[in-house]
Order: structure tokens, then sequence, then C-alpha cells
């Protein structure tokens, strides 16, 4: 237990010495997520508020045709404005992105208008494009609202009450919390937690084991009396503490994140606090012995240092590929799934910030298993140093 | 006292070390001599217990190698050939780190660190970070961290290889004070004067095999030649490339 003690304070401070160990462990493991994650969720709030809330200018053939339309579109906040003049143009304009949404009214739509007979308005767009989309939605919208309204004066003024036409009233009642709403988005933060911190424990899995062996300092190491399983479990847990370092400060630059964007603006009120913090923290604990038993074991089968990192950044996505199959198939949290490590710190992590319950079987069951395949790895990279060939 | 007996040791097909054999007595400096190799790193570590011998036997103190190598290795300070430090930690870091693992107690690592630090002239730079050292304070340092517990037996494998002409005396020095101290000194190399400067026994291995033992009186009688270097050449002729 000395040995391994002595071992691990030994690397940590031969690490904390070396400023591109520690730049990687403290600034660029656990503040690339929160950044790139600001980023990401500023763009896309302004992205979904500004479609909604922004005039919009649909060039609309034939406007003079229909001034009480006109007049109810921009009401609406869509204002017609100048633009193809012809059909062929309107639709050589949409299909080359010129325009989003082009109207046409028709040279009879007074005509059928005063008539009573439907009266024919073209909205042209092309579908395949997001943002059209949700233009042309909104204008079929507001065209729609139009109608119905003409539809419920015409009726009145036949002496039939408007209420005949709605044989059901649909009244839609959405169930989804604010904070469950943010689930989606926040749960990419698991991987960003898992991410920062196998970053944090990268450079000292590389450094104690390939890096050794290429200073030279390895083979000396080996030759004093103390046996190879104390140093490697010395190692894998001096990775643990630069890894539990960067988790921290990964999780702490979150929560400073989070106060900064307007989440609520979405509906969203994720919980993530700093109670939360430290349950996030605990949750993910579990998973450094086995993130740094395994970087130690791929980079100590390595021969140089530059191999080990090449080795070592696969390992790095491993763990997104089950969080990355769940989020697609949008799997709901089952205790099965808590012995998949990586998986089940995510679901838990999602449920907490959604502030849902947080089902105590779930964490233990996650934690012990982690744990266990950590333990196991851990157990075979030290089997794996008792190989003469490691001297290389 | 170092005993070595008919060991071998092969890396897949290439037979790295022959029915090898000698010993190294207390109080005595005994140099490895053979050209680059011949299988002297490999019968080296063997005795620092990095790797396992194929057949044959190797003990320290009377300690074997192979059955008990935790305590044998407690019993020896090795410096492997090219023996690297931590370039973050300073000098007395590096040593106290090795005292620690040796099992050094507590209360006496800082007396002992501090007497090897006197002992192999390390105090200049004792406090900086090893990072940027010359090749000679490295080794100095390499040494002192392996002599800090204390080991009756010291294991060198070509320790001057890279030093200048002042830091080969100084490291000369050394391993005379270690012989005067009753220390069992077992030493590799591949120049033959050095081994002739400074060792009382002499072993040449050449392709695995040892070629001749003895005093260097003994190895020049033996070879009918008055010149430790045809003595050396004479000797490594016996020996041919494993069949």
């Amino acid at each position: 237990m000395k040995t391994i003690l002595t071992v691990i304070r030994k690397e940590v401070l031969d690490n904390f010495r070396d400023r591109r160990t520690l730049l990687t462990a403290v600034v660029m493991g656990p503040m690339f997520g929160p950044l790139l994650f600001a980023v990401m969720i500023n763009l896309s709030i302004e992205k979904s508020l500004s479609a909604g809330e922004r005039d919009l200018d649909v060039p609309i053939i034939g406007a003079e045709l229909a001034p009480n339309l006109m007049r109810f579109l921009e009401s609406k906040g869509i204002n017609a404005v100048d633009g193809p003049e012809t059909v062929d143009e309107a639709i050589e304009a949409v299909k080359t992105g010129e325009q989003s949404v082009v109207v046409r009214i028709v040279p009879e739509f007074g005509e059928q208008l005063a008539n009573a007979e439907p009266a024919t308005v073209e909205v042209y767009s092309d579908e395949a494009d997001n943002d059209a989309r949700k233009e042309a939605r909104r204008v079929r919208s507001a065209l729609g609202e139009y109608s119905q309204r003409l539809s419920a004066l015409r009726l009145m003024a036949r002496g039939v009450s408007p209420q005949v036409l709605r044989s059901i009233n649909i009244d839609e009642v959405d169930v989804s919390t604010p904070s469950g709403r943010s689930g989606l988005i926040l749960g990419m933060m698991s991987y960003f937690f898992i991410f920062a911190m196998l970053i944090g424990g990268m450079y000292l899995a590389i450094d104690s084991t390939a890096g050794e062996r290429e200073r030279g300092s390895l083979e000396p190491l080996l030759s004093l009396p103390v046996t190879r399983d104390q140093l490697m479990l010395g190692k894998i847990l001096a990775s643990c503490v630069f890894m539990a370092l960067s988790l921290a400060l990964c999780i702490a630059a979150f929560v400073v994140a989070i106060g900064f964007l307007p989440l609520q603006k979405l509906g969203m009120t994720p919980n993530f606090g700093p109670v939360a913090a430290v349950g996030a923290f605990f949750i993910l604990a579990p998973f450094m012995l086995l993130g740094a038993a395994m970087m130690t074991l791929v980079a100590s089968f390595t021969k140089s240092y530059k191999e080990a990192q090449t080795w070592v950044s696969a390992v790095l996505f491993a763990p997104t590929l089950p969080i990355i199959v769940v989020s697609i198939l949008q799997v709901r949290p089952a205790f099965e799934l808590m012995f998949v490590p990586s998986l089940s710190q995510h679901l838990l992590l999602v449920d907490m910030v959604k502030n849902e319950p947080i089902v105590l079987e779930n964490v233990i069951a996650s934690a012990i298993s982690t744990l266990l395949l950590g333990g196991l790895i851990a157990w075979i990279a030290a089997k794996l140093y008792r190989r003469e060939g490691l001297l290389g | 006292m170092i005993r070595v007996q008919n060991i071998t040791k092969n890396f897949g097909a290439v037979k790295a070390v022959r029915d090898v054999s000698f010993e190294a007595p207390d109080g005595k400096i005994t140099g490895l001599l053979g050209p680059n190799g011949a299988g002297k790193s490999t019968t080296l570590r063997v005795l620092y217990t990095v790797i396992k011998p194929d057949s044959g036997s190797a003990s320290i103190d009377g300690v074997d190698v192979v059955t008990d190598s935790l305590e044998a290795r407690r019993r020896v300070g090795a410096l492997p050939h090219g023996a690297g430090l931590y370039q973050h930690l300073t000098a007395r870091e590096n040593i106290a780190y090795y005292a620690t693992l040796a099992g050094v107690p507590k209360a006496e690592i800082d007396g002992r660190v501090e007497k090897v630090i006197d002992e192999l002239e390390i105090i200049e730079f004792a406090d900086r970070q090893t990072k940027g050292f010359s090749q000679g304070q490295r080794t100095k340092v390499a040494l002192a961290r392996s002599l800090v517990h204390d080991p009756h037996n010291v294991i060198l494998d070509e320790p001057t290889s890279g030093l200048d002409v002042t830091a080969t005396r100084s490291l000369r020095d050394i391993i005379r004070k270690l012989k005067s101290n009753g220390r069992c000194v077992l030493f590799s190399s591949h120049i033959m004067q050095e081994v002739a400067a400074l060792c009382d026994d002499i072993v040449i291995i050449s392709h695995g095999k040892v070629a001749i033992q003895g005093t260097t009186e003994r190895i020049l009688e033996r070879t009918g030649t008055d010149d430790l270097e045809d003595a050396f050449v004479a000797a490594i002729r016996r020996v041919g490339p494993a069949a």
C-alpha cells in the first residue's frame, strides 16, 4: 500500500510539473466541452427564436388583387415584397434557394371570392430545405386562418353558426416539463464529462508507461524491490487522480456555463446546480478506474510515446458508441442497461438533469459493474506488465 | 557476492546467452567484457531480475534471482544501460523516490539521500530538475538512486558510455570507493582499457558464451599474449557464433 501511494505521489507531482500534461488536464479537457456546448446551445436558441419572431418577407405575385388578404398577412408579420413576376420565375427562384417561399394570387382570385367559390392561392417552396419548410408552414397557416375567417363570415351571413364547422375541439396538453426538454440537449453533457475525464488522465497514462520506457527509466524502476503489480496499480490510480481533477473542473465549468445560457427561452430549466454537480461527480466517478485502466493497458502495449498517443486517442471514442446508439434509439433507463459502462452513467445523468427520480438500485448497479470491469482491466494490465517484452 | 550458473536465454531464434557461469566476489570489481551484442546486458538483466533465464540459475548473496526475485532485488543496486531520470523531478527527488520504493525507512530517507549526494558529488545540481542535465550528471544521479538503499551488490551496465574523460574518471573513483566498502561490483563494458584499469577479475564473453575468465595476468598467461587487446581478440576467436 505504501508503495502504491509512493508511486501515485510521484506520478502526480511529475505530471503536475509537465506543462503539456497539466494544460491538457486542467484547461483543454475540462473547458472544451462547456465551451462547445455553450456555442451550440446559443446557436440553436438563436435559430429557433428568430424563426418564430422575425417578420417574414415573402414575394407575392398579384398582391394588388387581394388587398384585404395582404393586410391580414401583414398583421401576422408576413410582408409582401417584390420578387419574381411569373410562375416560371417563382419556381426558378425557389429552386435555386434565392427565395424560400413565393406566393401567387391567381388573376381570378377576386372573381372567385365574389362568387363564393374556393379562391386559389399558390405557395411555392422547397420542402427539402428545413428553413424554407418552416417559412412555408408559417405562410400556409396564416392563409388557413384567413380562409377560416372568411368561411365563418360567409356562414354567419347565411344565418348559420360557424360552430357547425367545428365538430371536434382539439385540446393539446403537453406534459413534458421544462426540465424534461432540457434532457434532450443536455444529454450530450455526459459525453463531454467522460471525454474531459479521459483527456485529463491520458497523458499521465501514456507518460507512466510508454513514456517511462522511452526515457529508459522503466528498467531501473523494475529492478527495485517492489512488485510490478504495485507499480502498475500506482500508475493507474495516479491517472485517476488527474481524471478526478479534470472531471471536477469540467462539471464546475458547466455549472457556470449553464448559468449564462438563456435556456429558459427554449423552455428548459435544467437541474444542474451545485447539488446536482456533486451528484454528477459521484455518478461518473466509478468510470475513472475503468478509463484509467483502459488507457494504461493500451499505452503499455505500445512501443513509443507517439504510438501510445494514437492508440489511446482511439480509447477516447469508445465510450461514445453506447451513448450514440441510445440517443438514436431513445432508450429509457432500465436496470439491465446499468451494466453497460458509460451508458449507465449517461442515462443516470440525463435523468438527474431532467429532474426525474433517480433509482438508487440503478446508481449502485452502475457503480459496481463499472468498478468491477475497471478492476478486471487493471488486473489484466498488471499481469501484462510482468511480460519481459515490456522492456522493448 | 553474485553467482551465475549455466544460464541460457533465447529471444525467439536468437541465442543471447549460452551456458554462462561466473562468480563476482565481495570486495572486488568484476568486469564483464565483450563486443557489442555479446550477451552482457542480457546476463546483467537476469541478475537484476527484469528477465528470467530459460535455464540455469543465478543468485545474489545466495538468494535465487528467479524464485525469490524480490529479496534478490533488495540486495542489488542496478544501473541499466542508458538509464533515464524523471525530467520534472529534481535530482534529489529522483533519488528519494527510489529510496522510498526500495523500502528505506521514512526517518532515514533524508539522511541516506544526503549521503549519496555527498559521496557522488551531486550537491551542486541536486535541487535542479533533471531536464537538461549532461550525460555525466545524469549517470551520477542514476547511480546515486540505485545506491541509495545501500545495496551490498552493485551491477552497472556500460556506465561510462557517453561520458567524457573527467566524468569517466570520477565514475571510476566512485566504483573503486564502492569496492573499498567491501561491496561486490559487477560492471560491463566493451572497452578493454577501462576493464583493465578497473577490474580485479575479468569475464570475457562473446556470442553469448564465456570465452575466458580470471585476473588480467591469468588471462594474458592463458592466451599467450602480453597485451590485453590481443588477449581479448584471441579469446573471442575461441567461441564461434551459435550453431
